[in-house]
């Protein structure tokens, strides 16, 4: 079952006008800017389907701008993010394509700053609920049923037993656990559903683990 | 976890409880929270329903496109008057309903219930029991509780979202929630909150979301309004005892199907229903141009 918690029911407490495409939409630019641990200097933001089609309206643009300045769904300085963005020199382009996703509310955000760079396809499915179809070119299958951690990595020996480790230390036990890579020895993305939640600290010990470029939490 | 009305009405007969005291007892079970965490969140959530209600009624709230705001409050002067052929308990719920949605509208603090669109039929119907009712700080808390358990159910089983299922999901869904907690709020049982949801939402099937320039305003305002009058409506019928033919999931299921086999230009596209008509098409432009002198 997608939603577990009466919380994702009676809640969130956001900033109107739309659960989906408002306050998901300002928490998909937060997971985007959480996992890549900077503000970016340039963010290009693909919307698709119901998202393409009103995110004026629905104020979209700035939520997803809110989010990527690291602004939950209930602050007040949502309405200002696109002025704000500005300030604070981060410069982001909208797209409206025309492609039929599988998911109305879909967007693809491509995060940039300096030699880095990241992309993330994110769905809002109701209610401020979000879920991540994919990291840097990953599929990710998560059910969504469970809490989740996603861990991008260099392709070394020993990485993924160490993240074991911690979680086992921690009493956290892994329900279901995916490995990608692109090629040896480069870039590969973890994706583990757990049975408990990660608390920030264990995030922040996940992260101080070596070659370990990422780390984010879902559905908690 | 309960996976359905059905499942949800036997573990409340089983353990001899209130709907809203099985959510708890699932919700400490799920998230590992203790059960004054529980209460405490929705008093939290509470308190952002009463600033909203509040704000819709007293204030003069005008959203950003200027399409609403202040219908909420004109509704409250008129009850004052004297003037309601409804009965001022329903048209309270109403008053409060618009207001909450209203302050949505304008950008302004809400919580979503289950989603933004919606957010005025759970906390109008509850506002307005309130006043009639006199609840205990923790039966209001309990509301929300029994709201959220069927909402749960609808997330699970059909869809809360507009683009998804059409405004059946979202006012339809709110509208079964706030029947079926008013229906436990006035003492009915766990077997009349489901009679209630069941008939409340059963009204709403079909209904789509069309909304003007892609605004959460015309209609959404105007239809948390109806929204909350069917709950109250389906609370008062099912605490009569009348039941509906068709069983709460079954009505939940049908929802489902109907919101798939809907036309995407009426699931929050703006593409048809009342966004397409003459005056939606009028209004949108006029909206957006507007908006681009501004920047």
């Amino acid at each position: 079952m997608k939603y577990r918690s009466v919380t994702e029911i009676i809640g969130p407490i956001m900033i109107g006008p739309s659960s989906s495409h408002t306050a998901g939409a300002a928490r998909i630019g937060r997971l985007a800017r959480l996992l890549f641990h900077e503000q970016p200097e340039r963010v290009n933001i693909h919307l698709y389907g119901s998202f393409a089609k009103t995110y004026k309206g629905h104020g979209t643009d700035v939520a997803l701008i809110g989010g990527l300045l690291d602004f939950d769904t209930f602050d007040e300085r949502i309405p200002q993010a696109k002025e704000l963005a500005k300030e604070r020199k981060m410069r982001v382009r909208f797209h409206e394509e025309d492609a039929i996703m599988d998911h109305p509310n879909t967007v693809k955000l491509r995060l940039e700053a300096k030699e880095k760079s990241m992309e993330l396809v994110g769905i809002s499915i109701g209610g401020g609920k979000i879920e991540v179809v994919e990291l840097n070119g990953f599929q990710l299958n998560l059910s969504g049923h469970h809490p989740a951690l996603l861990i991008v990595h260099q392709d070394r020996y020993g990485v993924i037993a160490n993240v074991a480790n911690l979680l086992a230390a921690h009493k956290v036990n892994i329900g279901h656990m995916e490995v990608s890579r692109k090629e040896k020895g480069r870039e590969a993305l973890m994706v583990i559903e757990m049975d408990q939640s990660v608390t920030d600290d264990m995030i922040e010990s996940l992260e101080r683990l070596e070659h370990i470029t990422q780390v984010a939490k879902l559905n908690e | 976890m309960f996976r359905n009305v059905a499942e949800l009405i036997e573990r409340t007969d089983r353990d001899q409880i209130s709907i809203s005291e099985a959510m708890i007892r699932q919700e400490v079970e799920v998230t590992g929270r203790s059960r004054e965490a529980v209460l405490g969140d929705m008093d939290e959530k509470l308190k952002i329903m009463e600033d909203a209600a509040k704000r819709g009624v007293e204030e003069d709230i005008r959203s950003v496109s200027g399409l609403t705001g202040g219908d909420g409050k004109k509704l409250e002067q008129y009850i004052a008057e004297g003037k309601g052929l409804s009965g001022d308990t329903v048209l309270h719920a109403v008053s409060r309903a618009m207001a909450t949605n209203e302050v949505n509208a304008a950008m302004g603090m809400i919580c979503a219930t289950p989603t933004a669109g919606s957010a005025g039929v759970v906390p109008g119907t509850l506002f307005s029991l309130k006043d009639k009712l006199n609840p205990s700080r923790e039966a209001m808390q309990r509301y929300l509780l029994t709201s959220g358990a069927f909402g749960l159910v609808v997330a699970n089983n059909a869809s809360i979202s507009g683009a998804a299922g059409g405004c059946q999901a979202e006012v339809g869904s709110a509208a079964g929630m706030a029947a079926a907690a008013a229906t436990e709020l006035a003492g009915g049982t766990p077997r009349q909150s489901a009679e209630a949801m069941a008939m409340a939402l059963k009204n709403m099937l079909g209904l789509v979301c069309d909304p003007v320039a892609g605004l959460v305003e015309v209609p959404c305002v105007k239809r948390n309004a109806a929204g909350a009058a069917i709950a109250m409506v389906a609370a008062d019928m099912a605490l009569a005892g009348i039941e509906s033919r068709i069983p709460c999931d079954e009505v939940i299921d049908a929802m489902y199907r109907i919101g798939e086999s809907m036309s995407e230009s009426l699931k929050e596209t703006a593409m048809g229903g009342l966004a397409a008509t003459p005056t939606g098409r009028e209004l949108e432009t006029k909206i957006f141009n507007i908006s681009l002198e501004r920047s």
